[in-house]
């Protein structure tokens, strides 16, 4: 049990990067693709990262180093806690730790773009915040626990039970993600009036070490989605891969149909969803229960 | 036996004793050492005799011990002066109202205490064995009163100095305030061992005058309106749980037996007429506890000096109403009193985290949080769950510590800085860094991942998906999203790091920081110490009140990487600087898409002009302020109180 769990949570410390930068060169293929154009290689982003990391680095102050080292760490430590199977609360809470340390960063450079980025990422934050932890108690509530050890050891796939849910959170991952039309804070295109937000001030190897953090969190996202689909049989794994590729698609169609709304529209509307969705398949739950 | 006897001795002294230096403080108008140092010898006194009994009582296994002044004269005077107290009480709220102007005051007073004195003087009160008790739950809140309250009053010894250096227009009264800080005490300690009904009520009236008095402390026309507002609805409070002890008295079958609090609840009777009287100490608890309709009482309580806002906010006044609810609370399991309770609480708890956005003025947003948290608390007892109380009191004790820090912190940067204002923090890091750094752990201590607050919230949570409570389920998931938005953007004003800028003279008062250092610690200790909390001191409590064991609602695999999360914030800053990470990164300036001035705070435009730059916080005022969210979360809980009330009373009638 133990050895299982160290494995997994090393597994993830060394394949996420690859599969996140995989995922991001996907996202721009297709989305290149989807453009007309013939797009960057998959493998683009490894050289991209290569290149931040030999940069020389340029800050602003001590601090912002600091928290994005933090951030980086934590990512990493929430990323390692879900896929070793721990508390699903607990995850959540780590996860707005470690963004708060990605938006104190931002903060502490005393610049007006990074600034603006900073707080509509608190914005983003408290949009995605309840959902994350709705997510947490529908699974709680639909099959007993809030491990999720003992969550991917179900007899049978907990969409079933949490339809509503799946729909709140492929919503709110747009949020998370930051894809349009919910990309306020940033964004990877550096042409829009925020310049690009929240990282605007981080450059060289800082600007590398928040590519790598996305890229575990954008994992770990995955992860969260295909909890959704796994059960205690071993070919449920195919169909939840298939469906983290399908939410993945899906994203990226939205991504690029979608132009980017005002900060209070997405704010009103992440809630809306998540409460209609998500509150309503909690209700139901409890009275069927 | 002998043991049992010196607490007994102990918790008499620290009712009276407080009583005594309120007098003391109050005849040394002069600022002399010996006025600090009576504040500070028996700030500390309070605080020993305090944690001493809190400890026996924890440590000799958590059984009620009820007892009574000792002998028959004791008894005798006792009683008088409760009769006495009140009538001075009454007096008092009478000449300050007429003086003012504010009659209503006079009548809500004497509905109150009237009818409670008129039946003392007829005999016509039962006596009980016993009137004063000490058990887990007592002594928790010994703690919390006898260590943060005495904490604050050393802290106002210095703040007050400050204080009327820079408000020259405010009439020195320190010596009224400090003895008002020390009365408050008293009439705490009081509250929390008294277990008859009356007496309880005697000393919750005394908090309500006290509290009255220190937020009219500048008896400027605000603060003068301010505390009449906190006066009658407090006042109201009281004539509520005055009516509580008349039906239990005239309206309950048990005729009137029934007139202490553990016999009130030990008995699980869930009768109409016991139900009621719940009811009405229930909503004289949300008065107290500025849950809303009520809550505008606190909002108004900031014009004081800051130690008495600190005390009302952590120590004592808000935490008594809770307090009270946590004692009923094995009277709210399974009834109708129990959910609309929870329903107000998570009410409370959701709008007010939502106000606190659109507030800058660091004391609202305090107040807003205050009164966002009692909500989470009062939703917690309601709930009549072991777990949910668990969850409450382990709030109440991590809240009394961060807020009681977090107000200091404010207060001492007002007097520094001449400005409260959560938009002057920008850069505090470089200001001020000593109390940006207690600030920040303040701050932490009230959202972050491994620290107290959110390790109750997160209990809180699980109480309420076990006890099926959807609608408060959601309340708290979405009031937690705005409380994450309003604490971070104040967390990232303090770390903003702002070049050329200079370091303003600290001038906190070594009496402050013997009171702010402590506090730090206790919330990083804390961090770790809360497994063990929960097992000597809120385990204690479910057994008494709920006479049943319970698992350790967080325990296991999640302390240990809660420890690790803990282990990691403190590591990471002192791992990157011993690794020097970054330190040779080239500095420059932030991008601003023009020509940077040289500061953070100019740069040069297109027209070659140095223009200033100012980056403010987000507000939202239009969709969160005041204006918009208050009124109708006034209206919406008032509606829910009076439906609460009424529907009870009907099944009585």
């Amino acid at each position: 049990m133990a050895v299982s769990i160290v494995v997994r949570v090393i597994l993830y410390i060394l394949l996420a990067p690859i599969i996140g930068g995989l995922l991001e060169g996907l996202d721009r293929k297709i989305a290149a693709r989807m453009q007309g154009r013939q797009g960057p290689p998959i493998t683009q982003p490894f050289y991209d990262l290569y290149k931040l990391f030999n940069k020389q680095t340029i800050v602003v102050n001590s601090i912002q180093v600091l928290f994005i080292v933090a951030y980086l760490i934590f990512t990493i430590f929430t990323g390692s806690l879900f896929f070793g199977g721990g508390d699903l609360l607990l995850i959540v809470f780590s996860l707005s730790m470690s963004e708060v340390m990605l938006v104190l960063a931002a903060y502490s450079v005393n610049g007006p773009y990074s600034a603006m980025g900073a707080q509509r990422e608190l914005l983003q934050m408290m949009c995605y915040e309840p959902m994350m932890l709705l997510l947490a108690i529908g699974f709680y509530v639909s099959q007993g626990s809030f491990m999720v050890n003992d969550l991917i050891r179900v007899s049978r796939p907990a969409v079933i039970a949490l339809p509503g849910m799946l729909i709140g959170f492929a919503f709110v991952l747009i949020i998370k993600l930051r894809k349009s039309p919910f990309d306020l804070s940033t964004s990877h295109h550096a042409h829009q009036e925020m310049v690009k937000g929240l990282t605007t001030d981080i450059s060289g190897r800082d600007m590398g070490l928040v590519e790598l953090a996305e890229w575990y969190d954008t994992v770990m996202m995955m992860g969260f989605t295909g909890m959704f689909f796994v059960t205690a049989n071993p070919l449920s794994y195919i169909g939840a891969v298939a469906a983290c590729l399908a939410v993945f698609f899906l994203l990226i169609l939205i991504d690029n149909t979608h132009p980017r709304v005002k900060a209070m529209r997405m704010f009103g509307l992440s809630w809306l969803v998540i409460l209609v969705c998500a509150g309503t398949n909690l209700l139901i739950l409890n009275l069927v229960k | 036996m002998q043991d049992l006897l010196s607490i007994y001795q102990i918790s008499g002294f620290l009712i009276l004793f407080p009583f005594l230096v309120a007098l003391l403080l109050f005849l040394q108008r002069k600022d002399t050492p010996l006025r600090r140092f009576t504040v500070i010898f028996s700030g500390f006194l309070i605080m020993a005799a305090s944690v001493y009994t809190a400890v026996t009582v924890l440590l000799s296994g958590g059984h009620t011990i009820l007892f009574r002044p000792s002998t028959h004269a004791a008894m005798e005077a006792a009683e008088m002066a409760i009769r006495l107290g009140e009538l001075l009480l009454l007096g008092v709220v009478i000449v300050l109202s007429i003086k003012y102007r504010k009659y209503f005051c006079i009548l809500l007073g004497a509905l109150g205490t009237l009818p409670v004195l008129i039946l003392e003087f007829a005999g016509r009160i039962p006596v009980t064995e016993t009137c004063l008790r000490l058990d887990p739950m007592a002594a928790v809140m010994y703690l919390i009163a006898g260590v943060v309250g005495p904490l604050i009053c050393m802290y106002a010894v210095g703040y007050m100095r400050d204080y009327h250096h820079h408000h020259t227009d405010v009439k020195d009264r320190t010596n009224v305030f400090l003895s008002l800080l020390f009365v408050f005490l008293g009439g705490m300690f009081g509250l929390i061992t008294s277990d008859h009904l009356v007496w309880v009520f005697f000393f919750w009236e005394i908090t309500s005058v006290c509290s009255f008095l220190l937020i009219g402390y500048t008896r400027s026309h605000e603060a003068v309106n301010n505390s009449f507002r906190a006066l009658w609805m407090n006042l109201l409070g009281g004539v509520a749980f005055a009516f509580g002890i008349l039906t239990l008295l005239y309206l309950d079958p048990m005729n009137g037996k029934v007139i202490s609090l553990s016999e009130l609840t030990q008995q699980g009777r869930q009768a109409p007429a016991v139900m009621l009287a719940v009811t009405l100490f229930a909503v004289a608890a949300l008065t107290k506890s500025a849950q809303f309709p009520f809550s505008r009482w606190l909002l108004g309580a900031m014009v004081a000096p800051t130690p008495s806002s600190a005390l009302l906010h952590s120590a004592t006044m808000v935490k008594i109403g809770v307090y009270f609810l946590i004692r009923l609370s094995p009277m709210f399991t399974n009834t109708f009193t129990g959910v609309m309770i929870t329903v107000i609480g998570g009410f409370t708890f959701f709008a007010a985290s939502l106000l606190a956005i659109s507030q800058s003025d660091g004391k609202k947003v305090l107040a807003y949080s205050t009164i966002s948290n009692l909500g989470l608390i009062t939703a917690c007892a309601g709930t009549g769950t072991t777990e949910g109380v668990w969850a409450a009191v382990m709030l109440m004790l991590f809240h009394a510590v961060s807020k009681s820090l977090l107000f200091q912190t404010v207060g001492d940067i007002e007097n520094i800085m001449g400005s409260r204002d959560i938009e002057d923090m920008h850069g505090l890091i470089i200001k001020l860094p000593r109390l940006a750094l207690i600030m920040m752990i303040g701050i932490c201590g009230m959202f972050m991942a491994p620290f107290g607050m959110l390790v109750s919230k997160w209990a809180a949570l699980k109480a309420f998906v076990d006890s099926q409570s959807v609608w408060l389920v959601i309340f708290l998931v979405f009031g937690s999203g705005s409380t994450l938005f309003y604490w971070a953007k104040w967390l990232g004003k303090i770390c903003t790091v702002i070049h050329q800028s200079v370091n303003l003279d600290d001038s906190t008062h070594g009496s402050e920081l013997i009171s702010m250092v402590p506090l730090t610690c206790l919330i990083v200790v804390m961090c770790f110490a809360f497994p063990w909390m929960s097992d000597f001191m809120v385990q204690p409590v479910l057994d008494e009140t709920f006479h049943r064991n319970v698992p350790n609602v967080i325990g296991g695999a999640d302390t240990i990487i809660m420890m690790i999360n803990v282990t990691m914030i403190f590591l990471i800053p002192i791992g990157s600087r011993f690794l020097s990470v970054g330190s040779r990164d080239r500095m420059t300036m932030s991008y601003v898409a023009g020509v940077n001035a040289g500061d953070d705070r100019h740069y040069i435009d297109s027209y070659g002009k140095n223009r200033p730059l100012y980056l403010a916080n987000w507000y939202m005022e239009d969709y969160f302020g005041e204006k918009v969210l208050l009124w109708p979360s006034v209206g919406i809980s008032a509606v829910i109180v009076i439906l609460l009330v009424l529907i009870v009373m009907g099944g009585v009638f």
